[in-house]
């Protein structure tokens, strides 16, 4: 079993820390030997990416606190503007090394100033003889942000000519970050996704405290067993494993089963969780619904999801509106005369269609059109007379609004002009 | 304007001037005062009662106004308590915190209500609005209402939403935490950090305070949540609410937050919104507002199948705003302003409309009438078809004794009030019939009765004819619970002449009742017969049993039952000639009945562009100049240059030509004027005439009928349809 080991850390953290992070130890270690001793310089800027909850900012977090370095983790989502980030960094800073109410914090609004803040909060909190880490979660968000921030934070360690570290972590590859020439390439490190085994192994560690370790394990497997398929995500295996748990005790609480039973228990819970998987998974029940219906016993039929009530009543002119915005944005204009004149003459059949018309128009997607067009065939495809009055050319402003919004509606003409 | 309508007032004051004023229905919005009761009137002597009408007006709105905020109240209660439900019970969870295993394990969602509102955009507002004040008053003071024109980014979203938050913490009896209240927003870092201090330290404060004190704010919860609302999810970019909703989930330990999305479409728009991975953040349920149709049948049920109002809408008026209602916008709101919009007008334009009051008022005002209000008596066309069906000396005394004319108006409007309460009970009882039968010949609503019976003698339309051929073949069950349910409605109408009805109704159904006895032995009958016909085998008997049968059901007296049902039918078609005659029959109608549908229609579904084609083709239609009266197509050189340039441009194809258009310009308007030989001024009228001709065509660029072409510099094109 490779045990996580480094000189520079007593041994007890290292292996707390093995235990708090399963099947990442090979990761873990490589940031330890990159991370080095508490007072060497390490590398300037680390990039970490990997799928969806693949561990990357819980390894990180049990990483720096375990081994109680000094750090600042900062989710790029929530600070949406380069000066909140940079002065939540610098907030966190200042309480991270003592305990004292954060003095109201500078207005700092470029990374001239931050870096001038930064290095005076590290004088001043002690902290030059130590590397400091700072992680920024969803890095994505940066490329967003001014075009200097990106690239300062990779050259942190050079401008504030101090030990400090900027770890990054991301989804997505160091490729589609990299801004122009000149900009510093940062160790890229990639945390690979979880095997079924692995999802397994962590799934069963925290196991009721009621029931045995292997009565859950087998639980997990058989939830492993229909999900897998479709979810990787582990946060979502572990919310969905605690949402069915109480369905799987199920025989053994009423005392049919006992815990070794696993075909009865299997056979209990299988079509549950397949249901599950069309209801909660893909979020039409909410899970509170589910496990009221759980609790209730009632069949998850009665329970309408967000799919079902896909009828939509619209106003009379409202509907017509919409279709004839359809048939503007799909048909080409020479058709109109033919579709919607009553004696449009005779047509050649052979070459009425152009070459390039003939790849379906609904693959194309809909085009631009005139909004006298779409009054024109409002007025052809409306059976009465239809009085040009005021209530309609409002509409029009919003059925424009809803014709790229709600490709719904759009679906719904579909069938109903087909 | 108004000094020249009051001038014009003056010189007749028999009858309403008919100028064009602006009349603004937020006039009753201010305080009664003797200014707007004038407005109301225009004229400065009260022979027609102008300010008791303003004054009736408005307390009738006011009376309307509070009635339809009832019913929409009570149509909200069901949702309001839905919400109320999913609110505390996920209150409860955030407050429990508790250390069992299933919480730990399971991830924190976002509770998050789907409110689906339906297409009428315009009535949300008044949902949300009852929403969030249900909300202050027993759940939280913390609710922040988003739009997403407010909202183009994230950052936007967090300043609109702290910027209502912060502020909206206004206890009754706490001055001191005004100052708090008073932080500036701009010294707020506009991050959720910020938020979360900002909540902690106003719940410890509510947590610190004297029991006394709590009571006061006992009716909201102890940490209550924080409620945001989306007004149109589906108008909010993906971005920002993905943003906001991946921020929020990182928090919802700290904050209790509750999200609420008014949707106006389908629930389905979340997920297209937001992908699965945001969306497995939030907990999501679902909530349906009442139906726009529902809301209007009730509100039609409250306003105008009833008696409490002396106001009543005539046939045509109601026909449009149904088919706004339902051709345009389903919007229940606009309907209640459209019936706004009626009363307002009715009581302005109608003088004798003081006499539109509670019964109880009535004697009082009729007698206080003054001489030209009895002459506006005398002028409706339903009291003169009235005066002509009576005896000469009689007519003689209506037409030249005031106080006779006026002792009659009475009685005739204590008769139309009634007619009207009788009316609406017969008309429930025959919707009761009507709205059962296969394929609603008389329409499944009752509105749709109500508007046949007002148009015209419903008992006359084939409509009507089949309805009643399909009643006498309804079966005995219906028809026994159909007339329960008549009786318990005329029993519960307030009309006085409903008592031999009622006799007769509970007659029939003893009748009904004794018939169960006589049915057994009919039964036996058919079933000999039916028997006899299955021993023939032979297919030549059977034809001719079959046709015995056939002849003898056809000569057979009916049975007691079919007779029975004639008579019940022939009954209530009865009732509906006696009580159903439509309203513009009755005499005096125009009192109480607003009917100028033409008016109406002009205001709520105005037609811009025929009216803009009107003013520019025959503007003595608007200018009332008797020079501008033209006939056919011809061009008269008096109207205003924009028109004679617009008739002039309809001739033209696609493309004009600017020097012909001139040149055809310049030959209209020279053609009344002398032919002048004189070279010098003809060269100035040329200018002149240029200039009139170039603002001209500018004013018809405004407004949208041509634009500059580029295929050819000194042409222009036409933007309006007809130039191919």
């Amino acid at each position: 079993m490779p045990n996580l080991e480094h000189p520079a850390y007593p041994a007890a953290a290292l292996l707390h820390l093995e235990g708090l992070v399963p099947c990442r130890e090979s990761q873990v270690s490589m940031l330890l030997s990159i991370f080095g001793e508490r007072q060497q310089f390490s590398f300037p800027s680390i990039f970490i990416y990997g799928h969806t909850s693949s561990g990357k900012t819980y390894v990180m977090q049990t990483l720096l606190k375990t081994l109680q370095l000094p750090h600042v983790f900062v989710n790029c989502v929530e600070c949406f503007t380069s000066r909140l980030l940079l002065e939540e960094i610098l907030i966190q800073l200042q309480s991270c090394s003592c305990e004292t109410e954060p003095t109201s914090p500078v207005p700092c609004d470029t990374f001239n100033d931050f870096v001038r803040l930064f290095k005076q909060a590290l004088v001043s909190r002690g902290l030059q003889d130590q590397t400091l880490y700072i992680v920024l979660d969803r890095a994505e968000q940066l490329r967003e942000m001014e075009a200097n921030i990106l690239p300062a934070f990779l050259r942190l360690q050079e401008l504030t000519d101090s030990n400090v570290t900027v770890v990054l972590l991301s989804e997505i590859v160091w490729e589609l970050f990299r801004p122009n020439v000149g900009c510093f390439d940062p160790l890229t490190l990639y945390f690979p996704d979880y095997s079924i085994g692995h999802l397994q192994k962590i799934l069963s560690q925290n196991h009721p405290p009621e029931y045995t370790a292997d009565f859950y394990a087998a639980y997990i497997n058989i939830l492993l067993g229909v999900f897998y398929m479709v979810c990787r995500d582990l946060k979502e295996l572990r919310h969905l494993a605690a949402l069915n748990f109480s369905k799987y005790c199920e025989p053994v609480v009423r005392g049919e089963a006992n815990e070794r039973d696993t075909r009865k228990l299997w056979k209990n819970i299988e079509p549950h969780l397949k249901k599950a998987m069309q209801t909660v998974y893909l979020r039409e029940i909410s899970s509170s619904q589910w496990e009221r219906l759980q609790h209730d016993g009632g069949e998850p039929g009665q329970l309408k999801g967000l799919s079902a009530h896909t009828h939509v009543e619209l106003p009379y002119y409202s509907k017509f509106l919409l279709i004839a915005a359809y048939l503007a944005s799909y048909n080409p204009v020479r058709t109109d005369k033919r579709f919607f004149l009553k004696h449009h003459g005779k047509i050649k059949k052979t070459n009425f269609m152009k070459k390039h018309e003939k790849t379906s128009n609904h693959l194309l997607g809909p085009k631009p059109f005139p909004l006298d067009r779409l009054l024109a065939i409002l007025y052809s495809i409306v059976d009465k007379r239809v009085a040009p009055t005021a209530n309609i050319f409002s509409q029009e402003s919003s059925t424009r609004g809803k014709k790229c919004k709600f490709p719904l509606l759009q679906m719904k003409i579909v069938s109903v002009a087909t | 304007m108004s000094d020249n309508a009051a001038a014009r007032g003056d010189m007749s004051t028999c009858s309403v001037s008919k100028g064009c004023f602006v009349f603004k229905p937020s006039t009753k919005k201010r305080k009664l005062s003797q200014s707007t009761a004038h407005d109301f009137g225009i004229r400065n002597d009260d022979s027609e009662d102008t300010e008791l009408r303003f004054v009736t007006c408005q307390s009738l709105w006011n009376q309307i106004k509070s009635e339809t905020e009832k019913v929409q109240e009570d149509l909200n209660k069901q949702l309001l308590d839905n919400l109320m439900n999913f609110l505390s019970r996920f209150h409860s969870e955030f407050q429990e915190k508790t250390a069992e295993w299933t919480c730990r394990m399971k991830f924190r969602e976002i509770p998050t209500a789907a409110l689906v509102l339906g297409v009428n955009v315009t009535d949300h507002d008044l949902t949300f609005r009852s929403v969030s004040d249900f909300l202050q008053n027993n759940i939280t003071p913390y609710i922040a209402l988003l739009e997403a024109k407010d909202c183009p980014g994230i950052k936007n979203l967090m300043q609109k939403l702290m910027g209502q938050l912060m502020n909206c913490y206004v206890d009754v009896d706490s001055l001191e935490d005004e100052d708090y209240v008073q932080v500036s927003q701009n010294r707020i870092r506009c991050s959720m950090s910020s938020l979360i201090k900002w909540y902690e330290s106003v719940t410890k404060k509510t947590d610190s305070e004297t029991p006394s004190k709590k009571r006061t704010t006992s009716t909201h919860w102890q940490s209550p949540p924080v409620v945001v609302i989306f007004k149109d999810m589906e108008s909010f970019t993906t971005k920002v609410l993905q943003d906001f909703i991946v921020i929020c989930s990182q928090h919802i330990h700290e904050l209790p937050l509750v999200l609420i999305f008014g949707i106006a479409t389908s629930p389905m728009i979340i997920h297209r919104l937001l992908p699965h991975s945001v969306s497995s953040l939030l907990c999501i349920e679902l909530f349906q507002s009442l139906s726009c149709k529902d809301h209007l049948s009730t509100i039609i049920d409250k306003l105008l199948l009833t008696a409490q109002f002396p106001f009543k809408l005539g046939e045509k008026v109601l026909q449009v705003l149904i088919n706004i209602f339902l051709y345009h916008d389903f919007s229940v709101q606009n309907f209640i302003k459209g019936f706004q919009l009626c009363i307002v007008e009715h009581f302005y334009s109608q003088p004798l409309s003081v006499l539109c009051c509670q019964l109880a008022d009535l004697q009082k005002r009729v007698h206080s009438l003054s001489h030209d209000q009895c002459e506006n008596i005398r002028r409706l066309p339903s009291f003169r078809r009235y005066v002509e069906e009576q005896e000469s000396g009689k007519q003689v005394a209506l037409l030249t004794t005031d106080n006779f004319l006026k002792e009659e108006t009475q009685k005739l409007l204590e008769d139309l009030h009634v007619y009207h309460e009788n009316y609406v009970s017969v008309l429930r009882c025959l919707h009761v019939f009507t709205s059962s039968l296969p394929k609603y010949p008389l329409g499944k609503q009752i509105r749709e009765l109500h508007c046949a019976c007002l148009e015209n003698q419903v008992w006359e339309t084939e409509e009507y004819e089949s309805s009643l051929q399909l009643a006498r073949m309804l079966n005995k069950s219906d028809l026994v619970t159909m007339l329960q349910q008549c009786m318990e409605i005329l029993l519960s109408s307030s009309g006085k002449e409903f008592d031999k009805t009622v006799e007769k109704l509970k007659k029939f159904l003893t009748e009904f009742e004794n018939l169960e006895a006589e049915a057994f032995q009919e039964q036996d009958v058919s079933i000999s017969s039916q028997k006899e016909l299955q021993k023939k085998t032979d297919l030549y008997h059977l034809q001719k049993t079959l046709l015995e049968l056939k002849e003898s059901r056809r000569s057979k007296k009916l049975t007691k039952f079919e007779m029975l049902r004639f008579e019940v039918v022939d009954y209530i078609d009865s009732l509906v000639r006696k009580y159903l005659v439509p309203a513009d029959r009755r005499t005096l109608h125009e009192i109480l009945y607003f009917n100028t549908a033409a008016v109406l229609r002009g205001h709520l579904n105005a037609a811009p562009r025929t009216a803009l084609h009107t003013a520019l083709n025959n503007p003595h239609w608007y200018l009332k100049n008797q020079a501008l009266k033209c006939d056919g197509g011809s061009i008269s050189n008096k109207a205003p240059d924009i028109c004679i340039v617009y008739k002039l441009h309809l001739e033209c194809g696609r493309l004009i030509n600017l020097v012909d258009w001139l040149e055809a310009f310049s030959t209209v308007v020279m053609a009344g004027e002398e032919p002048n030989a004189d070279t010098a001024s003809s060269d100035q009228m040329d200018d002149i005439i240029h200039a009139r001709f170039i603002r001209a065509v500018s004013e018809l660029e405004l407004l949208g009928f041509i634009k500059p072409s580029k295929q050819k510099t000194d042409h222009v094109a036409r933007l309006t349809w007809g130039g191919c």
